[in-house]
């Protein structure tokens, strides 16, 4: 599991590493959103992987540090995900508007020689 | 807090200030009064202070600011300061008093009074402080509102430059004094100025003395405008007169002076405190008053006299003898008396003339008589004249000058350049009286000039009678103060002095008498000369305005550019490699150094349909970074796979809470883009760019940095997830999650309970970037190629017309209209899964962030199914008012805990009994939740709904276009 995971990781950021570095500013923002993904998963990771050990407690309230899965990378990567869709938003906008002040998709908002 | 005099008199201009913005905009009068009350309470305030200090006791005021950093707000006031305070408070509500005649009711008079009580506040900051650091800080603050004020009249290019320079030189003064006295905090191990004040030995005889030094007195110099940082001062005179009267003669140019006095016991008796101080202060002296004699502007003839008097208190204090520092603190007192009152007359004289230009004036004396009689005995007591207070301390200088304090030539120099110096100061005393007041009227006036009012005319009175009397009862007057000050700088080193007029016939009365017949004799002779001359004599051309500009021009324009040519891109692509490339390089040496090993901790078996699931996750990553340039649609529906599969990630690993928040935040992030995908070019593989081989070489280089990455990432994560978990604060959340949160959800009383201010932060941010985004499409202006209708509408547009049973625009209303009516009908099942999974956040997986997203893809479902138009005439969603009514929700939760004496975000909670549906837990953090909720919604939905707002817009503006 953890092999497969780090694989995956690392061929998201792949990915995304080459998409943040493409001209146009579509492959952009879908490099940042891959990227994003990689990072949530490797920060989420980090509290090491369990199966079937959800950070909720019985009806009975009882608390057994070992029996659950560490919530405190969950609880970052959670507020990770919807700031995420928040920055989507706002370079996309600002590509947009950047697209119709410049006329060009370019990252620089002109092309290159 | 306790209210002592001391935090009062500092606290009360900067409060009055504040208070000043607040009247309506034509409050000249209000304004007036509020200024006027505060500096007299000021006044009063340290006027009763006095017998505290008079006994050589300090008064204390502190309260820890940061204690660890040996940083109090330390406020101190000794008899030194005790006399500075009175004499900023005291000019300052005579400057007020001016002011009100002064300005006109159509300048912007709270913005004048607003910088005019937050420089008096911070100048009796610098005076009062009693830790240096607190004392920097005051001397900054006075830096700003000096430009401020310099610049008040900003439609003034002279004004503009002015308030520039003086920035720019007092600043860089300041940030060398900052160092200089970081260096002295870590000789002397505090910033307490007492601590220091006693540490003089110490500071003198360490290795770093010689460092400490100049950088203090750059500081000073800069700030008192001193040889060869003396040239911003003129520049300053653009400033209203009331602002040079009070911040460029009076106090603010006199803080330079302050603090080298202030610092004498510490830092002066060595030969480096000698050469630098008195070179600067005789420089100064001689050229000030050089200077001054060729100005044809009233207020440029005082600011260069103001230099040269500031030259002789610095040259007083180079010496080192205590009788010096007698004399420094006298003169300070006495030049802030009758400079603070010509720079007043020369504002009546440029207000009721309409020209401060020498040569253009003339003959005023019969006009108005009571303002030329002030103005002159002013200047006489600025020549030094007998029986005015500017010759007592002139002939304390002159003793101290002929005494030898240490065998070099330039102590021999300091007689001459005393005399000099004071010979010059005669001539143009006499010049700006003769030129002004005497001769005959010329043929006009820009306008018909008279007295000016009472009031204007007595803030001069006032000082003019106080020169008099100091200069005739010194003893009786000024003299106890004066001592008081004199003995708190200097100690038990306090010399005998005699502050009488008549020490018999001795050297400087000779000197004196030298002075002021060689003066008048120079008058007489180049009178004349001067009253035609376009600039200085010999040095002329030198002109440290220029110099300065050269000097910025090089710096701030051609080097920069250089700088920016050399290092600077402003491409985007290369700054990214250079990131990307960084953070390998940040990541790899630390491994490379400590090595890289794998451990064997893990679940142990792999499940064959978890590598099946990442096998399509990682192909859609990599398809849709390959696509992601021709094929958008492509690429964005291969990245919802990616996400899915991580979506899925989440729920077996369990992560139920982040597998929901992903699953509707991918909703939501595929309709945006969706929807942004309409404003872009077409793209389309015929019109590749040129693929030279140089294109495939940083192709080439893209991919290496991409795949090395790639693969550091996926070794990192790997070697972490080998190793057995440190041990964590996760066990301390596990445990007091039910029984102190009161929830069974740990990651949810984690973000609403435990670390509830962080998601308040979040949520603000988020809030943020939602108005952001709605802000920057108001004024979106789309792209010329992608303002026409979209290929696939014009298609359908045709086929209706073609068809004569068709109305036009009938197929586009038409499309999808089974699952359009499927999801309307599944608006209500989505409110009741968003209500369902914000109820149960507490105790199970879901909670505000999941709820709110779910809840904005049902309102955003309405619009795809039926139009933007439909559903707004229906539906009234006010994004705004949810982003607003969720923060408010969730701030006031936290702050209601307050109202139980519990800390901001406290939550509480416990069961109540409900009939019918049973005991129900009711913690405070679900409120918080439903907040984070309100906000979650409003954010989201606001974002969707400006983006999908701008098609009809188009539309609108097309048919304006249309049937204009």
């Amino acid at each position: 599991m953890e092999l497969t995971l780090s694989i995956a990781i690392g061929v998201l950021t792949g990915s995304g590493v080459w998409l943040l570095l493409r001209p146009r500013t579509y492959q952009v923002i879908i490099g940042l959103s891959l990227l994003s993904y990689a990072v949530n998963l490797f920060i989420f990771s980090m509290g090491r992987l369990r199966v079937g050990a959800a950070p909720v407690l019985g009806p009975d309230g009882l608390a057994d540090p070992a029996g659950f899965a560490d919530p405190v990378p969950q609880a970052l990567v959670l507020t990770a995900i919807v700031i995420g869709f928040a920055t989507t938003a706002l370079f996309l906008v600002v590509l947009l508007a950047a697209r119709g002040l410049t006329g060009s998709d370019h990252v620089d908002g002109r092309e290159s020689r | 807090m306790e209210l002592s005099p001391l935090f009062l008199i500092l606290a009360l201009p900067f409060v009055a200030g504040l208070a000043v913005v607040l009247l309506p905009s034509d409050s000249r009068d209000p304004a007036t009064w509020l200024a006027g009350i505060t500096t007299l309470a000021c006044l009063v305030l340290t006027a009763i202070l006095y017998p505290s200090v008079a006994d050589g006791e300090s008064v204390r005021y502190q309260v820890e600011w940061v204690p660890s950093l040996g940083l109090d707000f330390t406020l101190r006031m000794d008899g030194f300061a005790w006399i500075f305070s009175m004499l900023v408070s005291g000019i300052g509500f005579l400057v007020v008093i001016y002011t009100r005649y002064y300005i006109s009711p159509e300048d912007p008079v709270r913005r004048f009074y607003l910088f005019f009580l937050a420089f008096t506040g911070s100048m009796l900051g610098v005076i009062l402080s009693g830790n240096l650091i607190l004392l920097v800080v005051f001397w900054e603050l006075t830096s700003i509102f000096s430009f401020l004020l310099i610049g008040y009249w900003h439609h003034n290019q002279a004004a503009r430059d002015g308030a520039r320079m003086a920035l720019t030189v007092t600043a860089i003064g300041g940030f060398a004094l900052l160092a200089g006295v970081l260096l002295v905090g870590h000789i002397v191990g505090s910033y307490d100025l007492e601590e220091v004040l006693k540490s003089g030995d110490l500071i003198r005889s360490h290795e770093l003395y010689v460092p400490t030094l100049v950088l203090i007195l750059l500081g000073a110099l800069t700030k008192s405008a001193q040889f060869p940082f003396h040239f911003w001062l003129p520049n300053a005179m653009a400033a209203p007169t009331p602002v040079s009267a009070f911040l460029h003669s009076a106090t603010m140019v006199k803080a330079g002076v302050f603090l080298m006095a202030r610092l004498w016991p510490v830092l002066s008796g060595t030969p480096e405190w000698f050469i630098i101080v008195g070179l600067a202060g005789m420089a100064s002296l001689v050229l000030g008053a050089y200077l001054a004699m060729f100005q044809q502007d009233l207020k440029g003839l005082l600011a260069y006299s103001t230099i040269s008097h500031l030259g002789l208190i610095t040259l007083l204090l180079s010496l080192g003898s205590p009788l010096g520092a007698v004399a420094a603190i006298f003169h300070m007192l006495n030049h802030a008396t009758f400079k603070a009152s010509l720079f007043m007359a020369a504002g009546i004289i440029d207000h009721e003339a309409g020209t401060r230009d020498l040569r253009r004036l003339s003959g005023l004396f019969r006009y108005m008589p009571i303002t030329g009689t002030l103005a002159t005995v002013a200047s006489a007591a600025m020549a030094g004249v007998p029986l005015l207070n500017g010759f007592l301390s002139k002939e304390m200088f002159f003793a101290e000058a002929v005494e030898t304090h240490a065998d070099s030539w330039l102590d021999t120099a300091a007689p001459y350049a005393a005399v000099l110096g004071s010979a010059l100061a005669v001539t143009y005393s006499i010049r700006l009286i003769h030129s002004i007041f005497l001769g005959a009227p010329p043929e006009s006036f820009p306008r018909e000039p008279h007295e000016p009012p009472f009031w204007m005319r007595f803030p001069v009175m006032f000082l003019v009678i106080a020169c008099l009397v100091v200069g005739i009862i010194p003893g009786l007057t000024i003299g106890p103060f004066l001592h008081t000050a004199v003995s708190s700088v200097l100690g038990a080193e306090t010399p005998q002095y005699s502050l009488a007029i008549w020490h018999g016939f001795n050297l400087p009365l000779v000197m004196s008498i030298v002075a002021l017949a060689s003066g008048a004799l120079l008058y007489l002779v180049a009178g004349d000369y001067l009253e035609r001359s376009e600039r200085p004599l010999l040095i002329g051309r030198i002109d440290g305005y220029r110099i300065f500009e050269l000097v910025m021009v090089a710096m701030s324009w051609r080097w920069a550019r250089l700088v920016e040519g050399i290092f600077g891109t402003r491409r985007l692509q290369p700054q990214l490699r250079l990131v990307v490339a960084t953070a390998i390089i940040a990541a790899a040496v630390p491994l490379f150094y400590a090595g890289l090993g794998f451990g064997q901790y893990g679940i142990g078996v792999t499940d064959p349909a978890f590598v099946g699931l990442w096998v399509v996750g990682m192909i859609c990553a990599v398809a849709a970074a390959y696509q992601a340039k021709f094929h958008r649609l492509a690429a964005l529906v291969l990245m919802g796979g990616t996400g899915l599969v991580t979506c899925m990630t989440f729920v077996w690993l369990s992560a139920p809470d982040l597998a929901a928040t992903q699953l509707v935040v991918e909703i939501v992030t595929t309709v945006l883009i969706l929807l942004g995908l309409r404003w872009l070019p077409k793209r389309t593989q015929t019109l590749a760019e040129p693929d030279g081989g140089l294109a495939r070489l940083r192709r080439f280089r893209d991919l290496a940095l991409a795949v090395m990455a790639g693969a550091g990432m996926a070794t990192i994560a790997y070697a972490v997830l080998t190793r057995a978990p440190p041990e964590s604060i996760a066990s301390f959340f596990v445990e007091k999650s039910y029984a102190e949160g009161g929830g069974r959800n740990i990651v949810n009383v984690i973000l609403v309970d435990f670390r509830g201010f962080d998601t308040l932060g979040e949520i603000t941010v988020l809030g943020i970037v939602a108005l952001t985004v709605f802000a920057l499409l108001r004024r979106f202006r789309p792209a010329p190629d992608t303002i026409e209708r979209p290929e696939q509408q014009r298609i359908q547009r045709s086929y209706d017309e073609a068809e004569p049973d068709r109305e036009p625009g009938a197929t586009a209303t038409d499309y999808l209209f089974v699952p359009s009516v499927i999801m309307q009908w599944m608006f209500p099942v989505i409110i009741v899964l968003a209500a369902y999974l914000l109820l149960r956040g507490h105790d199970a997986p879901g909670g505000g962030f999941a709820a709110g997203v779910a809840m904005a893809a049902g309102f955003i479902l309405q619009y795809m199914a039926a139009g933007t138009v439909w559903v707004e005439d229906r539906l009234r969603i006010l994004p705004v008012v949810w982003i607003g009514g969720g923060l408010l929700l969730a701030a006031l939760t936290g702050t209601a805990s307050m109202l139980f004496g519990d800390p901001f975000l406290t939550s509480y909670f416990r069961y109540a009994e409900l009939p019918l549906v049973g005991k129900v837990p009711l913690a405070s953090a679900a409120l918080f939740d439903l907040g984070v909720f309100g906000l979650v919604v409003g954010a989201t939905v606001l974002m969707l709904i400006a983006l999908a707002h701008q098609s009809i817009r188009r539309l609108r503006a097309a048919r304006i276009e249309e049937n204009p």
